[in-house]
């Protein structure tokens, strides 16, 4: 049954009527943790708007008040950025949200993101004391909720300030993309006085977080005030520009005038199966049907001159953040029936929590325990069946998680008119051919040392290019730790 | 914004276009391509291939065929204006060497891309053949660009109206049968003409390259909307080619690909139709 945002903050606004001013752990322990809001599963399923509502004022100060402010703070261990969680915490928890912001920000800088993106179940709320305590994960102090409370609240009064910057050191820096990593490396590298242009492929800023993450979980006017706080700051952007290809990347360093590059330009070359009929039509990796209908708006098909495969029956092959986002916009662009395949259990997937449940509601079907053998067509090249085979769980393998193994003889055929691939992505392989110099490993990604720096002199890397897919707040966290060594070594130079 | 210095009109729907682009002009070799979106918010982003540079001026041109709704929007422009968004120069440069006879083989629009490629390799010290196809006379574009390259240039027409009443296949199949057999092959133009033109000289083995132009939507390897099969394996055009060895294209399923969105094409002709028509009347 669904409950609206507006009876959840009437029972919050109750029981924070009834609050003691001051609460010993026991109590606290009983107060009702509080669900995030979100829109009606009928309604939101045809359209684009954040489905996430946000916690109202009242919600945000109750779940605030759940937390037990332990000494050791185990939730901070368990944060990239290593945010001081129980200090924002205690602020929101006496209503005080935009000391709750100041604290944050000390940390992180895109706080409204990672609200909404990060992982938290499996970062800063796995080790939280409230949820170990009422044993259950599920409630655990919603710390990213709280985050994402004062964020919002803050951009909606206009009351978040431009951070100042020091005086110019006469230095320049070139970050290369604009997504999680370079945002914050820039950020960063233009409080300390540097001179930064960002460089960014596309022809608007923001990388996975406007061409991945869709608007009904991320909008983009919360990425776009990002950006525009960015350029209040002074960071300068080209868009419409490749390094490697509409500038070598030396040729920075050498002819352009750059004293130190930043790369941080994500993991972007879409993996495929590798299986039959992996080429009809109606065969997209995630990142083309994604970057269709969110950087394009191919959603919005009256304006977007971009087109978007017109779907009945989709198959997304993959469990992650990235294959729900696929298939929860499939179902906005109409498709009647979407499955997700994936060949672990739904324990397994590596999807946020909150997106599972989300995209069940929205009708989303989840096959778990079955893997795509082979994709079928049609004599005109189009999909016409995915042959699933179902898998049973083995014993923990590499990563730790129960391996799957094929049941044999137990092909099935799923009627799908798409298939969208969501298994992750390899490294860009164009910096690497046009830079040599540049070490990598047998996955293609940079080599970096503990400050960010790759094999080549003058230059730092960070986010996917190092990691892998990974999340926006590792990415940012290597953003910040190697705008800090950029900084140290053009100190020391000035 | 990329300054529009020059546009022509060449034949019914093709057009010349030069503009400025400092970077990709000093940067750009041949064989690679744009990336051209016209409305930052709802544009669609469309490859397109470089037909000429000028590092000097800082300038770029294009030589392009109105055929969808971009490019006739693009077509709409004129000297003076500017364009949002230019993106390049993408793929990987074509191989340049002196191979000995070098045959460039052009249909319609693709002598736009082959036109720095047959410069290139020609500069390289190769033997220049040039075998032009279009559909009739007035379509031809760069004839006096490629009679002052190469050795010999070849014309055809599909109606005879001027050169030979022939496709390109048949000049190019006489070629490899002659004393002059040629070392390399590179064949620009629709799918089609690049499939047979790769059926062509496969008999006779001579390297035949063809540049492909599929589907994209970002042109930097982040999409895989480009991917063809080469030798039974998934490559992608926009950063592994665009050039590849035609004799292992599986052009046919590059051809079903190139369908994805036909109803929808469809749709925005017949809209860009009805849109076009005031302006054009009124001028």
């Amino acid at each position: 049954m669904h409950v609206t945002r507006e009876d959840l903050d009437t029972q919050a606004r109750t029981v924070l009527g009834t609050l003691k001013p001051t609460l010993t752990p026991k109590e606290r322990l009983t107060l009702p943790p509080q669900p995030m809001p979100s829109r009606d599963p009928v309604e939101r399923r045809t359209s684009m708007a954040e489905v996430a509502e946000g916690y109202t004022p009242a919600q945000a100060q109750l779940e605030a008040n759940r937390c037990l402010q332990c000494k050791n703070a185990p939730c901070i261990a368990g944060c990239p950025v290593h945010i001081d969680i129980p200090g924002f915490l205690a602020k929101a928890a006496q209503g005080d949200f935009k000391g709750a912001l100041g604290v944050i920000q000390q940390s992180s800088l895109l706080p409204a993101i990672c609200g909404r993106v990060c992982p938290q179940e499996v970062q800063c709320q796995a080790p939280c004391t409230v949820g170990k305590s009422l044993k259950s994960l599920d409630k655990a102090v919603s710390i990213g909720r709280v985050e994402r409370f004062v964020a919002d609240l803050a951009r909606e009064e206009n009351s978040a300030s431009v951070p100042n910057c020091a005086p110019a050191t006469g230095k320049r820096v070139a970050v290369v993309g604009s997504g999680p990593a370079s945002v914050s490396a820039a950020a960063d590298l233009r409080r300390w006085g540097h001179e930064v242009t960002i460089l960014e492929a596309f022809h608007k800023p923001g990388g996975v977080l406007v061409y991945g993450i869709p608007e009904f979980r991320l909008p983009k006017a919360i990425v776009a005030q990002e950006m525009d706080n960015l350029k209040a700051m002074g960071v300068q952007f080209q868009t419409n520009f490749l390094v490697g290809r509409t500038r070598k990347l030396k040729d920075l360093l050498d002819k352009d005038g750059y004293d130190a590059v930043f790369i941080g330009s994500g993991a972007g070359l879409p993996k495929f199966m590798h299986i039959d009929g992996e080429n009809l039509v109606g065969v997209f990796s995630a990142n083309e049907y994604l970057t269709r209908c969110n950087l394009m708006k191919a959603y919005d098909s009256d304006r977007s001159a971009t087109p978007i495969y017109q779907s009945q029956r989709v198959a997304v092959l993959g469990g992650g953040n990235v294959a729900m986002d696929a298939a929860r916009s499939a179902l906005r662009l109409g498709a009647q029936e979407v499955s997700i395949i994936y060949r672990r259990s739904e324990q397994e997937m590596p999807a946020r929590r909150e997106e599972v449940e989300h995209a069940k509601e929205e009708g989303v079907r989840f096959l778990t325990l079955h893997n795509a053998q082979r994709i079928l067509g049609d004599e005109k090249g189009r999909v016409k069946n995915v042959e699933l085979l179902a898998y049973e769980l083995g014993e923990p393998d590499a990563s730790g998680r129960r391996s799957p193994v094929p049941i044999r003889g137990s092909e099935s055929l799923l009627e799908v008119d798409t298939v969208i691939v969501a298994i992750g992505n390899d490294s860009n392989p164009l910096l690497r051919q046009t830079t040599p110099e540049l070490e990598v490993n047998k996955n293609g990604n940079f080599v970096v040392d503990d400050e960010g720096r790759t094999s080549l002199d003058r230059v730092w890397a960070g986010g996917d290019i190092v990691l892998g897919a990974a999340t926006v707040i590792l990415a940012m966290g290597q953003g910040r730790a190697a705008a800090a060594s950029i900084h140290r070594r053009l100190s020391s130079e000035a | 914004m990329n300054k529009i210095l020059e546009k022509r009109r060449l034949s019914n729907d093709v057009y010349l276009m030069r503009f400025e682009a400092p970077l990709i002009a000093s940067e750009r070799r041949a064989g690679q391509f744009l990336i051209i979106q016209i409305d930052t918010d709802f544009g669609e982003r469309i490859p397109l291939t470089i037909a000429d540079a000028d590092p000097r001026e800082g300038s770029i041109t294009i030589i392009f065929q109105a055929v969808g709704m971009t490019t006739r929007r693009l077509a709409e422009k004129n000297a003076g204006d500017t364009l949002e968004n230019v993106l390049g120069p993408l793929g990987q440069p074509t191989h340049i060497e002196n191979f000995g006879h070098a045959v460039c083989v052009g249909g319609g629009i693709g002598v736009a891309p082959l036109h720095p490629i047959a410069q290139a390799l020609k500069a390289a010290g190769n033997k220049l053949t040039v075998i032009m196809g279009a559909r009739n006379k007035d379509l031809i574009i760069l004839e006096d660009q490629m009679r002052a390259l190469a050795d010999e240039v070849i014309l055809c027409t599909d109606d005879g109206s001027a050169g030979l009443k022939a496709l390109v296949t048949q000049p190019l199949k006489e070629l490899c049968e002659g004393p002059a057999k040629p070392d390399l092959v590179v064949a620009i133009g629709p799918p089609i003409m690049m499939k047979f033109c790769a059926e062509t000289t496969r008999p006779y083995g001579v390297k035949t390259m063809v540049s492909l132009n599929t589907i994209m939507v970002d042109g930097t390897g982040m999409c895989g909307g480009c991917r063809v099969n080469v030798g039974g394996k998934t490559r992608f055009v926009c950063v592994d080619g665009p050039e590849f060895d035609g004799h292992l294209v599986d052009f046919d399923n590059m051809l079903l690909r190139l369908q994805s969105y036909k109803g929808r094409e469809e749709k925005d002709r017949h809209k860009c139709q009805i849109g076009l028509e005031t302006p054009q009347a009124g001028a």
